[in-house]
């Protein structure tokens, strides 16, 4: 029984700290990364006894810097709610993580753990169920703030995360038809293998529609550029949480980088063969120059564990990229392309997925 | 009554009768990211249109205007920089020129073509920084920094020729401060194509930009009648299909030798406004290398000892030299009794100065014509109708300088 509990901490722990350093770094290589693109060399400020680190200790010093500031709630804003909202959104962004498998199953101890922190056999529906409840954190942090650019966030927030929920809903639905299952483990099963020898049985290969129309509904749902309108900033201030500081703030902030990891994890888990590698372990790894080394014991989670984060690192490194190139859409942009050309797109993708299925497996 | 109506649970209440509502007035600057400290926009919504709006300004009035007529000719010279400060050096000339007018004074070629080349450097350097802050409101961070990557060079260059980077104080009636340092040809030389380069990452960047065009299209357009009768000039003018410019239609400096087009748009909106001013950077590097090729040898300054300062020889050895110093210096130059307009092609239209003399050192008046304070006076007319975020890109494309617009 302890060890259950004990694997169960582990697991836990492994993931919010995943989570959570990723989200992290990801302060760092926002600067770096835009840096990069703009021929700048960006945050390199931030020392401790003279040592920089190429600018790692900022995240440190943010994180030092927003616990001291003052803790500043509205005079006429909603106490509790403004006091609330911050966790509201951040909570869901963790919780999703919980049906993400970052590896095969292992034998330890005797018996067989899942490397995954619950094994529910419905875990799309889940982190769809889960994630949607994220727009209640932004919804009632605007209007808790008292403050009408924060009202006018919550309000573009509300309606696209809404809308964006519907796609990104439906584009799954693809995936789950072509395998059959829920379970995400039982997905990224199914996706291991080879097209002719050489093509990985990827879900962006029987799903390249879906694939586009999920991470463009997903970005929405992160609200990054070119989808943060209910930031907007330069038109509203800072959106919903125009009236927030310290580590509240943060918390919106650092929800929004859990959510980008989510997006990466669950691009990696559905589309990208999860803890799939590209090369067939069964086989042994095929390495050049050394020739086949033949892996096993704990190699093979460690193995899968390290393809899955580096997928996700990838996907994260795509959504940086494409948030320092774009500018920000309209309101009634955002809502018309939601609407009126993802919405058709994903029901056409279903309808051509469903009877491609039926044609195959009789 | 209604509201008590509404709003209790009884069932009686007719759902399909609208609920009451109000406009929420949102209050946009002067503390505002996009307005820039400088403007407040007081505006009224329904949801996210915008059904009123009221513009004022005023927050950056220094009174330029009563300033000069207690500062001899050349001590106005330092304020006007301060007027567009983003093309400071569009403005020297432009009182410069007024002054000069009054003489009947013609500065040598070499000081035209001077004035030519940094003016339109300047010019560069102002449509960079207006679209690069368009770009950059509109979250579109990386462009903005490349076209700074640019207008540095430009500020680099300015600096090697006048000794300051922004308030640059280099044009005097009948000449010029100072004459080019040397290795200045080759610096241009070297940094035009860069200027042209970041010019076209831009263009990449934005033109080509699904989200910029649907952002800016139709947005805050204004027609060819309704921009003459606010008083347009300049690339929004021409953005609206009128090839008004100041350069072709009343040629000063060295214009009339150098070959360049004026671009114009057609509908007027805020994508136009932008590919006037992403097309007229180019043309203003063509009127930069024409001006390399064309620039005569000489002196910059009219040998004229009522408006220039003697040379240094002859201050300090010559009586005439002497007094003429110390009358230029404390008196100021003195031109005779009359009025003159004067206008230029600034940055964002046409800058005119309106100067009477009364015949003594200080101005009896002066009156600059700013071409913002009409432009952004339309700003409520372009964004009726329009929904919040279109304030935002109108406002970044009209180049609002408040320094120049409150005088």
């Amino acid at each position: 029984m302890w060890i259950d509990l004990l694997i169960v901490t582990c697991k836990v722990l492994f993931m919010f700290l995943f989570v959570l350093g990723i989200a992290g770094i990801l302060t760092w290589v926002e600067r770096k990364q835009s840096a990069v693109l703009q021929d700048r060399i960006g945050a390199n400020r931030a020392s401790i006894f003279g040592v920089r680190m190429i600018g790692l200790f900022h995240p440190i010093a943010d994180a030092l810097k927003l616990f001291t500031k003052e803790d500043f709630v509205p005079l006429h804003g909603h106490r509790v709610l403004f006091v609330l909202s911050p966790a509201l959104a951040i909570v869901p962004a963790l919780m999703t993580f919980a049906v993400i498998p970052f590896g095969d199953n292992v034998h330890v101890l005797g018996r067989e753990v899942s490397l995954r922190v619950s094994d529910i056999n419905a875990g799309v529906v889940l982190v769809f169920a889960i994630a949607s409840l994220s727009v209640y954190g932004i919804t009632l942090a605007g209007w808790a703030s008292d403050n009408r650019y924060s009202l006018l966030g919550a309000l573009r927030g509300a309606a696209q995360m809404f809308s964006y929920e519907v796609v990104l809903g439906l584009s799954v639905i693809g995936i789950l038809l072509v395998y059959g299952t829920l379970d995400l483990n039982e997905i990224v099963r199914a996706q291991g293998g080879y097209w002719l020898g050489f093509i990985p049985r990827w879900g962006v290969f029987v799903q390249p529609v879906g694939f586009l129309l999920y991470f463009t509904a997903a970005f929405a749902e992160t609200k990054r550029m070119p989808f943060d309108l209910p930031e907007g900033e330069s038109e509203i201030v800072a959106g919903y949480f125009t009236e927030y500081s310290g580590m509240k703030y943060a918390a919106f902030l650092f929800s929004e980088f859990c959510e980008m990891v989510l997006v990466a994890g669950l691009s990696a888990t559905l589309f990208f063969g999860g803890w799939q590698l590209p090369v067939d372990v069964a086989r042994g790894l095929a390495l050049p120059l050394v020739g086949v080394v033949h892996i096993s014991g704990l190699w093979v989670p460690l193995l899968q564990l390290l393809t899955f984060c580096l997928k996700v690192v990838i996907f994260l490194w795509l959504l940086m990229q494409i948030r320092w190139t774009l500018p920000r859409f309209r309101y009634d942009q955002v809502m018309s392309l939601c609407w009126k050309v993802l919405l058709p797109l994903v029901l056409l993708n279903i309808a051509v997925t469903a009877v491609a299925v039926l044609a195959v497996k009789g | 009554m209604d509201t008590e109506k509404s709003l209790s649970p009884s069932a009686e209440v007719d759902i399909l009768e609208p609920t009451e509502t109000r406009r929420m007035r949102v209050n946009v600057g002067p503390s505002h990211p996009a307005m820039h400290g400088v403007i407040q926009i007081v505006v009224e919504v329904e949801g996210e249109t915008i059904v009123y709006s009221d513009t004022n300004f005023g927050y950056l009035h220094r009174g330029f205007e009563k300033e000069c007529e207690n500062h001899t000719y050349q001590l106005c010279i330092p304020y006007t920089d301060r007027l567009n400060y983003v093309s400071p050096l569009i403005n020297n000339e432009g009182f410069c020129l007024a002054v000069e007018k009054f003489f009947g004074v013609d500065v040598p070629e070499r000081c035209k073509y001077i004035r030519t080349m940094l003016s339109e450097l300047s010019r560069i350097s102002d449509h960079q920084t207006c679209i690069g802050a368009a770009a950059m409101e509109l979250g579109a961070f990386t462009p903005f920094l490349y076209l700074m990557k640019g207008r540095e060079l430009i500020y680099r260059i300015l600096e090697e020729v006048t000794g300051h980077r922004l308030t640059i104080n280099y044009m005097r009636p009948g000449g010029l401060a100072a004459d080019l340092p040397e290795g200045f040809f080759e610096h241009l030389r070297d940094i035009l194509p860069v200027i042209r380069e970041v010019t076209s990452e831009t263009d990449k960047l934005l033109t080509k930009n699904r989200i910029f065009i649907d952002r800016t299209r139709n947005v805050g357009a204004i027609s060819k009648e309704d921009a003459l009768s606010f008083s347009y000039s300049g690339p929004c003018l021409r953005a609206c299909g009128m090839a008004y410019d100041v350069r072709k239609a009343f040629p000063y400096s060295a214009y009339d030798r150098v070959d360049f087009e004026v671009p114009v748009g057609s509908t007027g909106d805020t994508l136009d406004r932008y590919l006037v001013r992403m097309a007229e950077m180019e043309q203003s590097v063509r009127i930069i290398e024409q001006c390399m090729r064309q620039i005569p040898d000489g002196p910059v300054s009219v040998n004229d000892p009522r408006v220039i300062l003697p040379p240094k020889q002859e201050v300090y050895h010559t009586i005439e030299g002497l007094v003429n110093h110390f009358k230029l210096v404390y008196e100021g130059i003195r031109p005779p009794k009359g009025e003159v307009y004067q206008m230029v092609e600034g940055g964002n239209g046409e800058l005119g100065y309106y100067i009477v003399s009364d015949g003594t050192g200080r101005p009896y008046r002066v009156r600059v014509r700013p071409p913002c304070f009409m432009i952004v006076s339309s700003m409520d007319f372009m964004i009726k109708g329009a929904m919040m975020a279109d304030i935002v890109p109108v406002f970044g494309s009209l180049n609002m300088i408040a320094g120049e617009m409150e005088r």
